[in-house]
């Protein structure tokens, strides 16, 4: 006796979460199966191995013909097929559109074309994802990056738009989104002590600030019409970061940029001497990073310049954190009293936003 | 009253993409209606398109409106090559023909390709002006309502009852026609779809022409089905129940009593045929015939039924009631004289006997208060056909059976084929009719048909419940002249139902009785079986349960006659064993009574299949079940007997565990408390003798009631240690979940609202290597015994809960595949929360009902003696002896039973019955005591639950959808029409679409949301008595290919919750409050 058709279909379509979860995660009928026997609920039930069998089984069908409408889910919203209540809706497309930290911090950044495609296979072996799920998650962010990639307005609203995601769930998606139109390295081996938490704050930062969407309404440049307001970093406040190297370049402003923050920070610092004797180095570090970023190749490697040129000797030194927090807001703020310094705004546009990051980056 | 139909075709959304290069669609519509058709422009470039068309109006007769389907296409335009069909809705536009429904059809409907599938959704607006034109010679009936559920609609009463309608349709089946040879599956399904459309549209049509021939309103407990019978033609068949309802402007008005306008006595709805003789043309029966003959005979059961052919054996002579052949003899003359005579005292000749109201057969399951005054028990019958002849009038004549070709007319066969379809179903009815009859009834509820077809044999069954009415419900009274019964006093509450109705002497089979255990006034049987719902005002001890019989048989294959006669003669068999199951099943639970009782005979190409499904429940009004005793036949081995020894443990303890399973707790304490106004003593569980009667024939009775206590089962080879060990398989439900196939659990009474219905389907290849009966039977019980656990797993998560309406349908597409399909629904209750009940509703209309019922008093009760020449007997010694069947028993299954003992034997107890029946007629019929008592009402019923539960905060666009009549926690406050689509979808890409399940489930999730949309375009959120009536599925895979045909139905009402149901009446007075507006969020 062999079972040649099995189906269960209810007129509210029935979603188990244990069993999306297990889909989601690109487990095999037969290994979810098994994962489910594991769990227990054979006892719990008192069902058999063929029940849980066929049940799984039908679960999967039902997901696997919903995945269809889960790339749209505003379809899913709207079609007649499955009736399924809005608060199940909500927990479909969350939990199909949600990524595994492991995964997206091995594809942030990178391309999100074939060639990384190619590479699932790897980064399922290593991660310990299964293959399934990898590709499902690459999907999403590919699918993501297409949709709102040309759109104008704000990109996490754009996002929630279209994939009606959670507020949270739709920053992720603009940070991963902002890194990968932007190419940010962050596979290097110095940068993975950090998170993806890390890094979506810092695209956050970067996003409300330093993309043409941040300058507001009315563009400068005619041809920022095609540019994506908030997907690409804004050219021309980029081009304008060149004029923060005369901050290093001219020795006098940068001595006396030392002085005022060596005054400010005397005995307050318990790095004092450790931050006066590294205060050049470090400020060069910093403008430097700026004044690269007109190159395309730099901007991809913001992140190892950050962690090279300040995280890193700061961490040598022993900072603490409150230490480097009390450093660069008085290392920004100096900036105001140098007479002989006349950009200001676009120093607070850049050192805001990257004294943010900093602080956020600056951990073991 | 010709009419105006309106059609604006608005918009589209999700179409597919039909230009490659463009990925986007250029969009029209069609919409067609009879022979016009109207265009919208090309909408191009758009997968959403916006037509907004101007309205497209058709000028039609009323005729064509209910016939006709509203036809929509839409296209994608194509320049160059033929326009590119994307899709078709075909919409009903029945629901605006009469006004209290709906008023316009405006929503958003799937768009249906039978390759694709659901592509895309179209808005459409319908509206129908009807010009009134009253001197037009009526052809169409307009205005009659149709409701599928089997019970007065919730916001109805019933004012009166006519009876049954039934009608059938039949044309050449399109699959079959030369042209599928060279058009497209496309083109060919689509041709089925509409046919069908039509068919049924015509089917309607023509049945409300009945209704307002009866002068009716509307139909109730509409059952319509195809057959699809391959070569010989589609057939559409519909039953129903004709009413005169009236809609209640306050729930809580009652039924006025009916001015039935005549009650003449003269009308004898039994004998429509004036010439009583009729009988004689009967053929002399074969002799074949003749020995098998104790087997029909003896169906005049609780469970009376017959699954033979011989059809010719059931002259139309209503008196006879088809035991002539049979029966033979001088005795039967004499009865006949006697009746007749009896029929003539009052009053009637026979010539004017009712013919009228040809067939007593009412299709609800449930009723008013009142209504139902006795239930005699299960009628079925069965025949086997042959559908190849139908063609050559020349063969009609011993179509089906070589036994049954006396009985058809030739005249009907000329040409017509409804009529031969027409003839079969009469020559059924008619057995059933006389079946009732023989239980001492004289109408038949909780009616239903079927068929079952493999190639060219057709089974046609029938079963009912027999039982008395009130006559107070029924048109022109006619029929009062069967309620001669002993007329109850005063239907003793929750227990009237269950009194005999036939004389306690001449009983049409063996049976315990005892004295009601509720009243104590009226014999009762020990096991009652039924087709119907449990009435409302039923005592009800504990809760109830599903349960089931299976069974397989082997048969051989064979052509034509020889396999008509093959499946004829395992028939009886199989029916014989199906009723021992459901016995043994019954008391291994410890409970007394079916409802809901349903048997469905399959046949395939190799095997028949018998699958029986009800609600098993414990009647207080009936004796405790007795026992189960296994007797080995071999007693000298020691082992054998602590082997059986076991076993009988085994079984006792089951029956302790689902006693307390169920909550059985049989109120032995009841005696007290209950006085009973003749006070005697009584023995802890068993039955009385009838002891006012004479002596000599108590002793002859008690030849047939042998054994009172225990069911025996005797175990004296390896199949009866086979059908032992099944009995203990049966797995009882996990804790927390109920099921029932009635509409509500008997015995749960507090719902809430969540519900969830659900259709499963599993189809099984048997492995061809070990088909023997034994392990066919296990591979069955095993596929519906794992389809339930897996519905429990499921739907776990609803916990506590029950299955409700749970109906299971066997089918055999292929030679080694058993498909099984199940629609029920799961229905949440709340474990805590006190029961209420309607107590108060019920006592009302038990009052009624009793005062009612004392105008039925003055009846003659003569006609006691007419119940009984139909039957011979089952043979008293054989029931002696053969332990293997039952003396507990109430015959259900001698039913069929075929005679284990010799044939000297059942001679021998043939004659003693017919002396003991003679004795019977000498004595008169009149033991009747017709006191008068007041009713005590003791409505412990399992009226709903009327509490309102936490309502889940209702999402708009939500349509529900259940097989039940109502909807828990919610009150319907608007009937919008009857739905009833047939869909067929194929596929060539089978793998692509994930295989047979991957293919069927998409689909079946496809017709449902078919179903919702129009509900939801007709203004409704929900669809109550929900049916799917036909999964007819077939696959090839070899050739990658699968095509599925299914049949829906159902009532599109607007219900309102009752928690906002408060709200709303405070705000306004009116029931008909806008309906929660279903539509809402999809229309936007």
């Amino acid at each position: 006796m062999t079972s040649e058709l099995d189906i269960f279909v209810g007129n509210t379509t029935l979603i188990d979460e244990d069993v999306y979860r297990l889909w989601l995660d690109g487990y095999s009928v037969s290994d979810a199966v098994a994962l489910r026997v594991r769990s227990g609920i054979l006892e719990q039930t008192g069902a058999t191995a063929a029940v849980l069998q066929s049940d799984t089984m039908d679960h999967y069908r039902t997901f696997h013909m919903l995945e269809r409408l889960l790339h749209a889910p505003p379809k899913l919203l709207h079609q007649l097929i499955f009736q399924i209540p809005p608060s199940r809706q909500a927990l479909l497309i969350e939990r199909y559109y949600a990524f595994d930290e492991a995964f997206v911090r091995e594809v942030l950044g990178k391309k999100l074309s074939k060639g990384t495609k190619k590479d699932l296979d790897d980064i399922s072996t290593k991660t310990g994802i299964t293959l399934k799920s990898c590709r499902r998650q690459f999907d999403n962010f590919k699918r993501v990056f297409k949709v709102v990639e040309e759109m104008r307005g704000s990109l996490v609203d754009n996002i929630q738009q279209h994939f009606l995601l959670s507020d949270r769930l739709a920053r992720d998606y603009a940070a991963i989104v902002f890194f990968a139109n932007n190419r940010f390295e962050t596979g290097k081996k110095k940068l993975q002590y950090l998170s993806f938490g890390d890094f979506a704050y810092c695209a956050e930062l970067m996003i409300q600030n330093w993309t043409l969407g941040a300058v507001g309404e009315a563009p400068t440049h005619p041809d920022s019409q095609v540019d994506d307001m908030d997907v690409d970093l804004d050219k021309e406040f980029l081009q304008d970061l060149k004029e923060l190297k005369m901050l290093v370049a001219d020795k006098d402003l940068l001595d006396l940029h030392k002085s005022l923050v060596c005054t400010a920070l005397r005995g307050k610092l318990g790095v004092f001497s450790e931050m006066e004797a590294n205060f050049k180095n470090l400020s060069r570090g910093l403008v430097n990073v700026a004044a690269k970023l007109t190159h395309n190749k730099d901007v991809r490697d913001l992140f190892v310049d950050l962690v090279e040129k300040f995280v890193e000797p700061c961490r040598s030194d022993h900072w603490p954190l409150s230490d480097v927090r009390l450093f660069l807001n008085q290392y920004s703020a100096s900036v105001h009293s140098l007479d002989g310094f006349r950009h200001q705004a676009l120093w607070d546009r850049y050192m805001g936003t990257l004294r943010g990051c900093l602080l956020r980056l600056y951990h073991d | 009253m010709p009419g105006k139909l309106k059609v604006k075709i608005v918009a589209g959304r999700h179409l597919p993409v039909m230009d490659r290069a463009s990925d986007l669609t250029d969009a029209f519509v069609e919409v067609k209606f009879g022979n016009t058709t109207f265009k919208t422009d090309v909408y191009l470039k758009s997968l959403n398109p916006q037509w907004n068309s101007e309205w497209f109006k058709f000028e039609v007769d009323d005729e064509d409106l209910q016939d006709e389907p509203l036809q929509i296409t839409v296209l994608d335009h194509d320049t160059y090559s033929a326009n590119d069909a994307i899709g078709k809705v075909y919409i009903d536009i029945d629901p605006l023909l009469y006004s209290e429904a709906a008023t316009v059809i405006s929503g958003w409907f799937p768009i249906y390709d039978t390759i694709h599938g659901i592509r895309g959704e179209i808005n459409v607006v319908v509206k129908v002006d009807l010009f009134n034109d009253l001197n037009r010679f009526r052809q169409s009936s307009c205005g009659v309502k149709f409701f599928c559920t089997t019970s007065i609609p919730k916001c109805y009463r019933a004012v009166i009852i006519h009876g049954f309608v039934e009608e059938l349709v039949v044309n050449e089946d399109p699959e079959y026609q030369w042209i599928d040879r060279i058009r497209t599956p496309r083109a060919s399904n689509e041709a089925r779809q509409r046919l069908i459309s039509l068919m049924s549209g015509e089917l309607q049509r023509k049945i409300g022409l009945k209704v307002l021939e009866m002068r009716g309103n509307a139909v109730v407990g509409y059952l319509q089905c195809f057959d699809l019978e391959g070569e010989s033609g589609l057939v559409v068949r519909a039953i129903g129940t004709a009413c005169t309802l009236d809609k209640l402007s306050s729930p809580a008005a009652f039924l006025p009593a009916c001015s039935s306008p005549s009650k003449e006595m003269k009308e004898i709805p039994f004998n429509e045929d004036p010439n009583p003789n009729t009988h004689s043309s009967g053929p002399s029966t074969p002799l074949k015939n003749q020995t098998y003959s104790f087997s029909p005979s003896k169906s005049y059961s609780r469970q009376s039924s017959s699954s033979d052919t011989d059809l010719s054996l059931t002259p139309k002579t209503g008196m006879g009631s088809g035991s002539a052949g049979k029966e033979g003899g001088p005795f039967k003359a004499l009865l006949r004289q006697q009746t007749q005579s009896a029929l003539e005292q009052r009053g009637g000749s026979p010539h004017r006997f009712c013919r009228r109201r040809e067939f007593p057969f009412f299709t609800l399951t449930a009723f008013p208060p009142g209504f139902l005054v006795h239930v005699g028990g299960v009628v079925s019958a069965r025949s086997v056909k042959l559908l190849d002849r139908i063609h050559n009038p020349a063969f009609v004549g011993i179509m089906g059976n070589t036994r049954s070709y006396k009985l058809l007319d030739w005249n009907s066969f000329n040409s017509d084929e409804p009529e031969t379809r027409d003839a079969w179903w009469a020559e059924i009815r008619q057995e059933i009719k006389s079946h009732a009859k023989a239980l001492g009834c004289h109408a038949v509820v909780g009616y239903s048909e079927s068929t079952s077809i493999c190639e060219e044999v057709c089974i046609l069954s029938a079963s009912g419940t027999a039982a008395v009415l009130n006559p107070r419900f029924l048109q022109d009274g006619t029929m009062e002249g069967c309620l001669e019964q002993r007329l109850e006093e005063n239907l003793p509450a929750g227990c009237g139902f269950c009194h005999i109705p036939y004389d306690e002497l001449n009983m049409p089979f063996p049976a315990h009785l005892t004295y009601c255990y509720n009243c104590r006034k009226q014999k009762v049987p020990d096991v009652l079986f039924t087709t119907i719902d449990l009435p409302i005002d039923a005592t009800v001890i504990g809760k109830g349960c599903l349960i089931q019989a299976r069974l397989c048989r082997l048969k051989k294959k064979a052509q034509a006659e020889a396999n008509a006669t093959a499946i004829s003669n395992l028939l009886p068999f199989m029916e014989y064993e199906v009723h021992t199951q459901l016995m043994n099943k019954l008391k291994l639970k410890g409970m007394n009574a079916l409802f809901g009782l349903r048997i469905q005979i399959t046949v395939g190409e190799n095997m028949l299949m018998g699958l029986a499904s009800a609600t098993g429940v414990y009647l207080a009004a009936l004796p405790t079940p007795g026992g189960i005793q296994i007797a080995g036949k071999t007693p000298n081995d020691g082992s054998y007997e602590q082997h059986i020894s076991h076993m009988q443990k085994k079984i006792n303890d089951t029956i302790a565990k689902n006693k307390e399973l169920y909550e059985i707790s049989p109120p032995d304490i009841s005696e007290e408390i209950i006085g009973s106004p003749i006070p005697e003593p009584r023995q802890r569980s068993r039955l009385l003798r009838s002891q006012s009667e004479s002596s000599d024939e108590v002793t002859e009775l008690d030849l047939s009631h042998g054994k009172k206590d225990a069911f025996v089962l005797e175990i004296d080879d390896t199949d009866a240690m086979e059908d032992v060990h099944s009995l203990l398989t049966d797995v009882p439900p996990p804790s927390g979940f109920y099921s029932c196939n009635t509409e509500i659990m008997p015995g749960i009474n507090n719902w809430t609202s969540e519900i969830q219905m659900f259709t499963s389907v599993r189809v099984i290849r048997l492995s061809s290597l070990n088909l023997t009966n034994q392990a066919l039977n296990k591979n069955f019980n095993d596929l519906c015994e794992n389809l339930l656990k897996s519905l429990y797993f499921k739907l776990r998560s609803m916990i506590p809960c029950c299955l409700c309406h749970v109906n299971f349908t066997v089918s055999l597409p292929e030679d080694e595949l058993i498909q099984v399909t199940v629609t029920a629904v799961a229905i949440t209750f709340d474990k805590n929360q006190a029961l209420q009940t309607a107590k108060t509703h019920v006592e009302k209309s038990l009052q009624r009902a009793s005062t009612d019922n004392e105008e039925l008093l003055q009846f003659p009760l003569e006609l006691c003696s007419d119940s009984l020449p139909s039957h011979p007997f089952p043979p008293a010694k054989e029931h002696l002896e053969s332990a293997s069947s039952n003396s507990g028993i109430p015959a259900a299954q001698r039913a069929t039973s075929v005679d284990y003992s010799s044939f000297a034997d059942r001679c021998s107890s043939w004659i003693e019955l017919i002396k003991l029946k003679a004795q019977t007629i000498r004595r008169g019929s009149i033991k009747t005591t017709v006191t008068v008592e007041k009713a005590s009402p003791m409505g412990e019923g399992n009226f709903r639950n009327r509490s309102t539960p936490p309502c889940a905060n209702s999402t708009v666009g939500v349509v529900k959808m259940t097989p039940l009549s109502f909807i828990p926690g919610a009150k319907i406050t608007k009937y919008l029409g009857i739905i009833n689509m047939f869909f067929i979808r194929e596929t060539t890409s089978l793998r692509e679409e994930g295989g047979v399940s991957g293919f069927l489930h998409a689909f079946i999730a496809e017709v449902f949301a078919m179903v919702r949309a129009h509900v939801a375009a007709l203004g409704g959120n929900a669809v109550v008595s929900y049916i799917m009536k036909q999964c007819v599925f077939m696959e090839n895979p070899n050739k990658n290919q699968a095509q599925c045909l299914i049949n829906v139905s159902g009532d599109a009402v607007v219900f309102v919750r009752e928690s906002e149901l408060e709200v709303v009446s405070t705000q306004q007075p009116t029931t008909n409050c806008p309906p929660s507006c279903a539509g809402g969020e999809v229309t936007t």
